[in-house]
């Protein structure tokens, strides 16, 4: 009867097909590590969002006037609203937590390099598309710290040369943020944005699935197949990835649950004290920060105190902070090692990619703290090993020597 | 089935080209609405129109924050000392002169004033927008060892003296802006209109 029902739609929609080619025989290389576990992560991270997110639409109130009051009836008045939005505040934090992750990973095994370029820039649009998701989310609640984030964020597209003040009323539709900024906000943050991430991630699978998975060796695992052309280094990946997987989920889900019920504000990380205040346009707070994870860049926004070639410090510190996020998408070009993985590169890379951590995290801490001139040093010296790990790296993975890569896939 | 290779080339190419250009100038001629529907609203706009403020219960040395079109507007009584203490901090200020376009004409004088002792100010920093603090007090304080009086940015540091003008060093490029305004009476200020007329 079921086989029935199946071939009755096998004949209209190839739904076997699909499910054996992405699924039950979607080989996935035997040495996967934990690393690996980010991208299915992102995946449930993204369903929460959508899920609670939706949720949260059916009682929010998009307007000046009302936005900061809905947000206290959801939180007070609406039954089990208050899980609905920390679940949706605590999920925008470990999006990020884990995309961060995942994108470590592929500088981590060279995920980037041939034949995978494509995944790796559809991966940093949806890491733009978040970026935009994040930015726009946070001013809905329209508490002091969403208008002047709005504010100040915005006001980055004031500074550039000739167009910016222009372009800049535009993009507000009004002389200062307003309810209509927020309110154009709100369509991007609940239609545009979702729908453009969605269709990202799924070209982003496609192309995964048409290349296929790297793994921690970098290993090309096609080149020894079974009879059946079957890769003899891999395993299905339904039924026996997926189980790793829930287990993996279910830690996660605890974790989660952890910070969703006794910490939703994570000291003052993850939700501002300041935003339990409403918007006040005449009144800015006395310690404006970004969300954590927008700090490394923040941070080098405010690194650059000086003009540059007859343009203002404020253009080019701009400019520094969109270079910052940008310069990920040149990584499979700027990459000319002839091996993938870390495991098997030579000394620069390695060290490189740990001046890149530690720069990344240090940038990352000085964009919560208060500027002083100390820091403001800092935060150069950072900016520019930052970017000494992707500028220079056509030159140090191309002139140093790397370690034989082992024929098949080693386990440890 | 192969498709025939077509008989005349060249018109195929030109229609190709002809249907490619006719719908590009279609795609741009829809995103005007779409985009153009950004610009600020005719309601937006008329937030714009001019804010009249009651002055005569402003004493010397103190300041209030009006709004107009939205946005904070600082409008400061100077007392005798800060006046006399304006001409002493030239040195540290970028532009003292208030070369850059940041006034009307009228307000282009040391003080930055259109009548002696009032200073009309936008309350927007010319940094990245957020709204600076109003610091009467001489002296040092946490963000300078020898504070003359003026505005001080809490977002990124930026400095301004009493008529608003920018401190050399700070993120701020620009004096504050003065809008534009008038004295319909010696109690009445208005924001937004240079003169009775316009």
């Amino acid at each position: 009867m079921f086989n029935k029902v199946l071939g009755w739609f096998d004949d209209r929609l190839p739904v076997t097909a699909t499910w054996e080619r992405h699924l039950s025989k979607y080989p996935a290389p035997i040495n996967m590590n934990i690393w690996y576990l980010a991208g299915v992560l992102l995946v449930l991270v993204m369903v929460i969002q959508f899920l609670s997110g939706i949720w949260l639409l059916m009682n929010y109130d998009p307007t000046a006037e009302g936005a900061f009051a809905s947000i206290q009836y959801i939180m007070r008045d609406v039954e089990y609203g208050w899980i609905i939005r920390y679940m949706h505040t605590t999920g925008s934090s470990a999006f990020f937590a884990l995309i961060y992750l995942h994108m470590l990973r592929g500088m981590l095994y060279g995920s980037y390099q041939k034949p995978r370029e494509l995944i790796w820039v559809l991966g940093w649009i949806t890491y733009f598309l978040l970026c935009a998701l994040g930015f726009t989310g946070y001013v809905l609640p329209w508490g002091q710290m969403s208008f002047w984030a709005a504010q100040v964020i915005m006001s980055l597209f004031g500074s550039i040369p000739v167009v910016g003040e222009d372009l800049l009323i535009w993009i507000r539709g009004d002389y200062l943020i307003s309810g209509i900024t927020l309110t154009r906000l709100f369509a991007l943050h609940v239609v545009l944005l979702p729908l453009a991430l969605i269709v990202v991630v799924f070209v982003h699978f496609l192309a995964l699935h048409e290349v296929g998975s790297n793994n921690p060796d970098g290993v090309d695992v096609k080149k020894y197949t079974d009879q059946d052309g079957v890769p003899l280094d891999t395993k299905p990946f339904f039924p026996y990835d997926i189980t790793h997987d829930i287990y993996a989920i279910g830690i996660f889900l605890i974790f989660f649950c952890f910070i969703m019920f006794f910490y939703p504000d994570g000291g003052g990380y993850l939700i501002e004290a300041v935003n339990y205040e409403a918007a006040d346009r005449l009144q800015t707070p006395d310690h404006i920060v970004p969300s954590w994870y927008y700090t490394p860049f923040y941070a080098m926004l405010r690194a650059i105190t000086f003009p540059l070639f007859g343009l203002s410090a404020k253009f080019i510190g701009f400019v520094v902070m969109a270079a910052g996020i940008a310069i990920f998408v040149a990584m499979p070009w700027l990459d000319r090692s002839p091996v993938k993985s870390i495991r098997y590169k030579g000394i620069y890379s390695k060290l490189f990619l740990i001046v890149f951590i530690i720069s990344f995290l240090v940038l990352g801490y000085l964009g919560t703290v208060a500027p002083s001139p100390f820091r403001t040093t800092l935060a150069q010296i950072f900016t520019f090993t930052y970017f000494a790990y992707f500028l220079l790296m056509p030159i140090y993975t191309k002139y140093e020597t790397c370690k034989p890569v082992p024929d098949r896939v080693t386990l440890s | 089935m192969q498709p025939k290779p077509p008989s005349k080339p060249g018109r195929r190419k030109f229609l190709i080209a002809a249907t490619s250009v006719l719908g590009g100038v279609g795609i741009a001629a829809t995103a005007v609405p779409f985009l153009g529907s950004w610009k600020p609203s005719a309601r937006a706009q008329a937030a714009g129109a001019p804010t009249k403020v009651d002055i005569s219960k402003l004493q010397k040395g103190e300041m209030m924050i009006v709004e107009w079109r939205g946005a904070p507007i600082f409008v400061v009584s100077h007392s005798e000392k800060s006046l006399s203490l304006l001409g002493n901090n030239l040195s540290r200020l970028s532009d003292p002169d208030s070369n850059q376009d940041q006034q009307p004409e009228y307000a282009k004088n040391s003080l930055r004033a259109r009548k002696e002792g009032i200073s009309v100010l936008s309350g927007v920093c010319t940094h990245l927008g957020c709204s600076p603090k109003y610091y009467p007090d001489l002296g040092a304080n946490d963000f300078d060892n020898d504070w003359q009086g003026g505005f001080f940015c809490p977002c990124h540091g930026s400095k301004f003296d009493l008529a608003g003008r920018v401190y050399a060093g700070v993120p701020a490029p620009d004096n504050l802006k003065v809008p534009p305004h008038y004295y319909e009476s010696n109690k009445v200020l208005v924001i937004g209109q240079d003169d009775e007329k316009t």
